[in-house]
């Protein structure tokens, strides 16, 4: 297993978001994670990064145990993180936002580079020199997951991947995932866009209320209507 | 016109003072978003130190320059380590309490280990003379300071855009939780900055020391006028800074020539102009 949550209780302040989630992502699989708005798929990847720390259960990596760790020792264990605001660092041009990602990246062997990941989102190399705070919309998305790949990560966490994307641009990020998945990054995504996750993702999780509701491979999940409507439809 | 390009020269080497303290206050808040009110107490203690090696060690200039940036670089660790660190994310003012207790307890250590007597410079001998511009005697050592100013800002200007440490800065500076889930060390980080922001202050401090007087109450005074050079070039720009500096200091040394009494006056009305245009300051929002 790349990825086991088992049991994990996280708490903003003083309310409970997440009430015992547990999950798993085996390697080489690109999992989806789904559920409706404020269901707990953020809280559950902050949760895996040490953003906003578990007070209860084990999350492990590649069989090491991550909970109590913070995020910067989160990413030197190999996980990539996009979240879904980009978080984009707004003074360094993109190719600086990627070469400090690779930089830092302690997994060295890894073979992500700069010009990998504009074959992969040819639209970056043309931005290339232009500040990450000039960028539109969809190229800092695009950005915010060529920086966790370079990262060279055994795991990438994608939040929202394909919100706010243009169908053309959705399509194109579909096939780049798979991509991504084909050269051995095991993908763990949150993200609404239901038709998206078919194209994408092997497997599901549907959160609702903080816990895990469902679980099935994703073309399973899309034939069963009753799930679909108690749980995704919009 | 000598007099108005003699004495602009002088207002440009009393902007590089100007400059180093605004440099590190701009650090420290534009990287960590520390408003260190006592950054001017780490000129002082800059100041302190160099004239401790020189005047009582012996020690020659640059040594006593090195003891200085050693002496505040401790300080400014053990201060963001103990102290400023367990405030980052609290609101404000326990910044501004915290940072204002921290002059006071400069202001008296410096009484207890220096007295209170004022202190004397002596200029090494490296830069005594003066040399005719314009027809008039400049002192070596104000040319140097100009010298030594725009070679800290070229300094500072390639280690935040050409090393890996800089981008690190500015990366962490506006997105400090993603630069942590990428892989760097915050807590490393903002020490290292810190320490950094308050190295440039030693600088200043330490530089002053053959032509001002050491007191203990200079750091007040420093950082009132750091804070008017960075509310006029915009809080947390470096550039800001450096212009900020360039303006109070070549504008108040050409008051006291020609409408010498309101000069103070002056400066404040061109910081109250600059906050009524622009209340960002000139450059803020950029860094
Ligand atoms: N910083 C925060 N402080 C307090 N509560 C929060 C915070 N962030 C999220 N929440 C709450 O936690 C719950 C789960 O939010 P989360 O962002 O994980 O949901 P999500 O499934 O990612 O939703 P979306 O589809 O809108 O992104 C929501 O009820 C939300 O209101
Ligand atoms: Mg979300």
């Amino acid at each position: 297993m790349v990825l086991e949550v088992n049991d994990i209780v996280t708490f903003y302040g003083q309310s409970l978001v997440l009430d015992g989630v547990s999950l798993e992502v085996d390697k080489g699989e690109v999992v989806a994670l789904l559920g409706r708005n404020g269901a707990g798929k953020t809280t559950t990847l902050r949760s895996v990064m040490g953003l906003t720390p578990p007070r209860s259960g084990s999350i492990k990596l590649l069989g090491i145990e991550i909970v109590g760790k913070v995020p910067f020792q989160v990413a030197a264990l190999g996980i990539g993180y996009a979240p879904d605001d980009r978080r984009i660092f707004p003074d360094l041009t993109t190719e600086e936002n990627l070469l400090l990602a690779g930089h830092l990246s302690k997994r060295k062997n890894g073979d992500w580079s700069v010009e990998r990941v504009y074959n992969l989102f040819p639209v970056l190399r043309d931005v290339r020199t232009r500040k990450g705070g000039f960028l539109s919309g969809g190229e800092q998305k695009m950005l915010a997951l060529g920086r966790a790949l370079m990262t060279n990560p055994a795991l990438a966490l994608i939040d929202e991947p394909s919100e706010g994307l243009a169908p053309l641009m959705v399509a194109a990020l579909a096939k780049a995932i798979r991509e991504i998945r084909d050269t051995g990054v095991t993908v763990f995504l949150a993200d609404q866009n239901v038709r998206f996750c078919r194209k994408t993702a092997d497997r599901g999780y549907i959160i609702e209320k903080g816990t895990i509701q469902y679980q099935d491979a994703m073309k399973n999940i899309l034939e069963n209507e009753e799930i679909v409507k108690k749980y995704l439809v919009v | 016109m000598s007099n108005f390009i003699f004495q602009a020269l002088n207002g440009l080497s009393s902007a590089m003072f100007l400059w180093l303290v605004a440099a590190g206050l701009t650090v420290a808040f534009g990287v960590c978003g520390i408003l260190n009110v006592a950054h001017g107490s780490l000129y002082m203690m800059g100041a302190y130190f160099a004239f401790t090696s020189f005047q009582i060690l012996g020690l020659n200039f640059w040594l006593s320059l090195v003891f200085a940036l050693i002496g505040a670089g401790i300080i400014g660790f053990l201060m963001e380590r103990f102290f400023l660190r367990r405030i980052y994310d609290q609101p404000i003012e326990f910044q501004l309490i915290l940072t204002f207790a921290f002059i006071l307890v400069f202001d008296n250590l410096t009484k207890m280990i220096w007295g209170t007597m004022l202190i004397i410079p002596t200029m090494p001998s490296l830069f005594q003379g003066t040399i005719p511009i314009v027809g008039r005697p400049f002192p070596i050592y104000n040319l140097f300071i100009i010298f030594a100013g725009i070679a800290v800002a070229l300094i500072i200007w390639v280690i935040l855009n050409k090393t890996w440490w800089g981008m690190k800065l500015r990366a962490a500076a506006s997105q400090r939780e993603m630069a942590n889930a990428i892989g760097i060390n915050i807590p490393m980080l903002f020490t290292a900055a810190f320490v950094f922001a308050a190295l440039l202050a030693a600088i200043g401090g330490a530089l002053s020391t053959p032509i001002r007087v050491c007191d203990s109450g200079v750091g007040g005074a420093v950082i009132i006028q750091a804070f008017v050079v960075t509310v006029i070039g915009g809080l947390g720009s470096l550039k800001g800074a450096f212009v900020g500096a360039l303006i109070i200091g070549v504008i108040g040394a050409l008051c006291t020539l020609y409408v010498p009494f309101i000069e103070l006056f002056v400066l404040y009305l061109i910081m109250a102009v600059v906050l009524i245009i622009r209340p960002q300051g000139l450059f803020g929002g950029e860094r």
